[in-house]
């Protein structure tokens, strides 16, 4: 089902937390909620599932108003960070309950429900531990528990709270994997939130980058890397430098030196640069490149990382070049973005 | 050092600190002099008495129904303490509203309040012409001086072990466990029914055992209250004090050893919960 | 009203807000709070008004009157005297059993912590007919007491031994769980600087627990003061000689002299309150030093 959401105003005790905000979910998508912490993304999250309500806006879930129906009507599977486990219930009676507790009406018959919770629990690979409690599996375990429990309800949108991030390093990127593998077999419409770039890159149909209540930008993963449509995102998504630069006519200067690289159309007047460590060229002499001292040289894996303070402003940068040039420190290094993108003030 | 921890058996885990043997040596000491010399005496009486001696004192009629109506009221009180303490103890953890501190500290009172003080200002309120037992009495409802005074002066003495066993698991609950209950579709009496409560079970198990253990020993409370009468209203621990005054010694003793038996009994049982809580629930009440 | 008329109908939608997942609805919180209130009010709070209103029935005149009786103010004294003897002396212990039972490793420990709890879960009366048997003269060593002129039972020995008893767990219980969360750190920091032993105890431990410790002694103290059963088994009622206050609070009460009776009752009353007040200012200001041991 897809899900939208229209001009969305949320305020906590007067605060705004999120600002108008506008967000179209396609049916059988997998997407991302990218934020750093206080951006607005889980509390975007907890307004789909209506454990908020919002202050103005609507939710529209389908053709159909969901905003004034209780999270209990929704039909929403949310899976919480910590899991949220019931540790008085087995695993099976876990991911039993959304359907054990529906009316008589529309409650599957007692062989069904466990049924479908056996099937559940085979989908996401716990099959043997049904009787388990919580108490007595792993934090990757307990997410999957999670995970089957939300689904056992099919739910109109499967809506997932920064589902690795109370899990170490090794199994989180298991997970990850396995999260696209289910998802791609089920087809259920989901929203996850995470802080994590590579999770959401990885992961993700589509990413929403989120600041300050604020949506940054909507993109698949490729365009939200290679097309930055802002300062914030370009900063936020992987590695990048920012150099205060100048535009006269068309060309692009730092402080007093041309930096050899043209920007056509763009109006006089002081702008930001961004470009990322690996988009560029190193070049020999200079006229019209960045060039500095360097202050580090680090390898880094297959990569040398080379820190060089440009100008007198000393402006610091950071760029990668391949690990057999020898780079002394002290030594002056020039090179050229192969790719950047300017902002304006 | 080398050569203990070379042993397979070590008595301590070495440490830097000093004072072990000091400390724990006082501990002993005192716990031997004040504890379980007094108790072994006891233990030794009864067991003096011999076994056929201690079962004739022990099945005589008037100590099975002191035993019977020190538990069953001891049982009736917690029941009630379950129900109230776990409300209370919501209501407390829950929700704001003017003078919940007071309250909240007032729960303590049964713990701060000397038992025979407790004993008569219940008489006076339950007696036929006092502030409450003059509202019953026209109903037809007698407490004071009958087996029910027994019981409200058990729920007196046994509330604070209900309310603050629970109220520290139920500070503990994790918002999120309602919310997730509440987007699997359960409305809030289900998601109260069957996901607060049981998660609350072995805490409030756990605080019933507290309740009922003090109840069946209870004394000072009870005896102003209870009227007293041998076969109806007479507690076990007031047989003993009524045997002890006779000069019956191994009478007062057989009954003694008796309720001994029973704390440890409830001791036992309140570890039990506590082993299977920590096991099942992941959390020890 | 032109406005109102023009809100847009998203705003009319959510202006019922959808009411939280994790609360009860309006009324079933004001019955839950009435009926929790009706029942502390019931059992706990009248009681206590009572008490008062009993003592100052017939004026301040007479309830002063109560107080300055000498019987009554020998009980008084008495009460006192047995609480500053056993107090320290549980002090002492508890310090000790919790120094080596939180800061230290060693085989049966929870064996013995099970064993300090004990007397809880005693009966008054039982805890003081062990002493009467221990030292009556029908017992061991009551003949040999008797012909060496030691009176022990029906005299203040008897009553601070059982008083002894009865509160023997109260600040070790305090300070066990205290102490095991803060740990041994802070004392081996302290050695490694050079400290000796007991400067180590004096000024690392010590500040760090006194609020707990505090905690402990006043409900060491409110049991002390207020114990009524065992005392009563080891007292013998000598007016005048061997009446604790809240035996002297029965035996006013026995006579019908209930208005000396509440008198006598209200002293202790208050010291309950006073005993509550400053343990929810304890708990309110040093909450993560006590809360450890929250639980009773």
């Amino acid at each position: 089902m897809d899900v939208r959401v229209k001009d969305i105003r949320k305020e906590f005790s007067h605060l705004p937390a999120l600002e108008n905000l506008s967000l179209d979910i396609r049916s059988g998508e997998l997407i991302a909620l990218l934020g750093p912490s206080g951006s607005g993304k889980t509390t975007l999250l907890r307004l789909i599932a209506g454990l908020e309500s919002p202050t103005r806006g609507t939710i529209y879930f389908g053709e159909e108003d969901a905003s004034s129906k209780t999270v209990q009507e929704r039909n929403i599977g949310f899976v919480f960070q910590h899991y949220a486990l019931f540790r008085h219930m087995t695993v099976l009676d876990n991911v039993a309950f959304g359907l054990t507790i529906r009316p008589s009406g529309t409650r599957p018959p007692k062989a069904e429900i466990r049924r479908r919770a056996l099937d559940l629990l085979d989908l996401v690979q716990l099959s043997g531990l049904e009787k388990r409690y919580p108490a007595q599996l792993s934090g990757g375990q307990r997410q999957r528990v999670a995970l089957a429990r939300a689904m056992a309800v099919e739910p109109n949108v499967l809506l997932l709270d920064e589902p690795f991030g109370a899990l170490d390093a090794q199994v989180r990127k298991e997970l990850r994997r396995w999260l696209r593998e289910i998802h791609d077999r089920t087809g259920h419409t989901t929203v996850f939130v995470t802080h994590d770039q590579d999770e959401a890159l990885e992961l993700a149909d589509r990413v929403v980058v989120m600041s300050k209540g604020r949506i940054e930008q909507v993109g698949t993963p490729d365009e939200i890397y290679d097309a930055p449509n802002s300062p914030f995102v370009f900063g936020f998504i992987g590695e990048s430098n920012c150099l205060p630069v100048r535009v006269e006519s068309g060309q692009i200067w730092l402080e007093d030196r041309l930096i050899g690289l043209s920007a056509p159309g763009e109006a006089d007047g002081s702008a930001r640069l961004f470009f990322r460590p690996h988009d560029i060229e190193l070049v020999d002499g200079c006229g019209g490149c960045l060039a500095g001292i360097v202050v580090q040289s680090r390898r880094v894996a297959g990569t040398r990382h080379v820190e060089i303070e440009i100008g007198a402003g000393r402006a610091r940068v950071e760029i990668e070049v391949p690990p057999q040039k020898a780079i002394g420190e002290a030594s002056r290094l020039a090179f050229r973005p192969t790719r950047f993108k300017l902002f304006r003030d | 050092m080398a050569l203990t921890s070379a042993r397979g058996w070590q008595f301590r885990q070495p440490s830097v600190l000093p004072g072990f043997g000091l400390a724990l040596g006082v501990t002993l000491l005192w716990l031997t002099l004040i504890v379980l010399i007094p108790l072994s005496g006891l233990a030794w009486r009864s067991s003096a008495l011999g076994w056929q001696t201690f079962w004739s004192l022990a099945t005589d009629p008037r100590t099975l129904h002191a035993l019977w109506i020190s538990f069953g009221c001891a049982f009736l009180a917690a029941l009630v303490n379950v129900v109230f303490g776990v409300m209370l103890a919501w209501v407390l953890v829950r929700y704001r509203f003017p003078g919940r501190r007071v309250i909240d500290a007032m729960v303590d009172l049964p713990f701060a309040l000397p038992t025979a003080v407790a004993g008569i200002a219940l008489t006076t309120l339950y007696a036929p012409n006092g502030w409450i037992g003059a509202v019953l009495a026209p109903l037809g409802i007698k407490i004071a001086f009958t087996p029910a005074g027994i019981v409200v002066a058990l729920i007196f003495v046994g509330l604070p072990f209900v309310v603050r066993t629970v109220q520290p698991i139920m500070e503990e609950i994790d918002r999120e466990v309602e919310e997730a209950a509440a987007t699997l579709g359960a409305n809030r009496f289900q998601t109260v029914s069957r996901i607060l409560l049981p998660d609350l079970l072995p805490a409030v198990l756990t605080g019933f055992a507290l309740a009922l253990a003090r109840g069946v020993g209870e004394y000072g409370s009870v005896i102003f209250i209870a009227g007293n009468l041998p076969y109806v209203s007479e507690i076990a621990p007031l047989l003993i004090v009524i045997r002890l005054e006779e000069f019956n010694y191994p009478a007062a003793t057989a009954i003694a050893a008796l309720m001994l038996m029973v704390s440890f009994a409830m001791l036992l049982v309140i570890n039990l919960i506590q082993a299977w809580s920590r096991r099942r629930y992941g959390y020890g009440a | 009203m032109a406005h109102e008329a023009t809100l847009p109908a998203t705003l009319a939608a959510s202006s019922r807000p959808v009411r939280s997942a994790t609360t009860e609805s309006h009324l079933a919180r004001l019955t839950l709070i009435a009926v929790s209130l009706l029942f502390v009010a019931l059992f706990i709070l009248a009681p206590l008004v009572l008490v008062f209103a009993e003592a100052l029935r017939n004026g301040t005149g007479e309830f002063l009157a109560a107080l300055t009786d000498s019987d009554t103010l020998s009980s008084i004294r008495l009460t006192l005297l047995v609480a500053a003897i056993s107090v320290p002396l549980n002090v002492v212990f508890g310090i000790a059993a919790s120094w080596a039972i939180a800061k230290f490793e060693f085989k049966g420990k929870a064996f013995l912590t099970t064993l300090i709890d004990l007397p809880f879960s005693v009966s008054p009366v039982v805890s003081g007919l062990i002493f009467v048997l221990l030292f009556s003269s029908h017992s061991l060593l009551g003949p040999w007491l008797q012909s060496h002129g030691i009176k022990i039972l029906f005299a203040v020995p008897g009553i601070v031994l059982a008083t002894v008893f009865i509160t023997f767990p109260f600040v070790a219980r305090e300070l066990i769980p205290l102490m095991q969360e803060q740990g041994t750190a802070d004392e081996e920091a302290a050695l490694s600087l050079g400290a000796s032993g007991w400067q180590t105890f004096w000024y690392v431990t010590l500040p760090n627990i006194r609020w707990g410790l505090l905690y402990g002694v006043l409900l060491c103290n409110a049991r002390a003061m207020g114990e009524f059963g065992a005392v009563s088994v080891v007292s013998g009622h000598i007016r005048g000689v061997t009446n604790t206050m809240p035996l002297q609070v029965e035996i006013l009460y026995n006579e019908y002299s209930f208005v000396a009776a509440f008198a006598v009752a209200a002293l202790l009353a208050l010291l309950a309150l006073v005993t509550l007040v400053v343990k929810s200012l304890l708990e309110f200001r040093y909450s993560a030093q006590i809360a450890a041991s929250r639980r009773h």
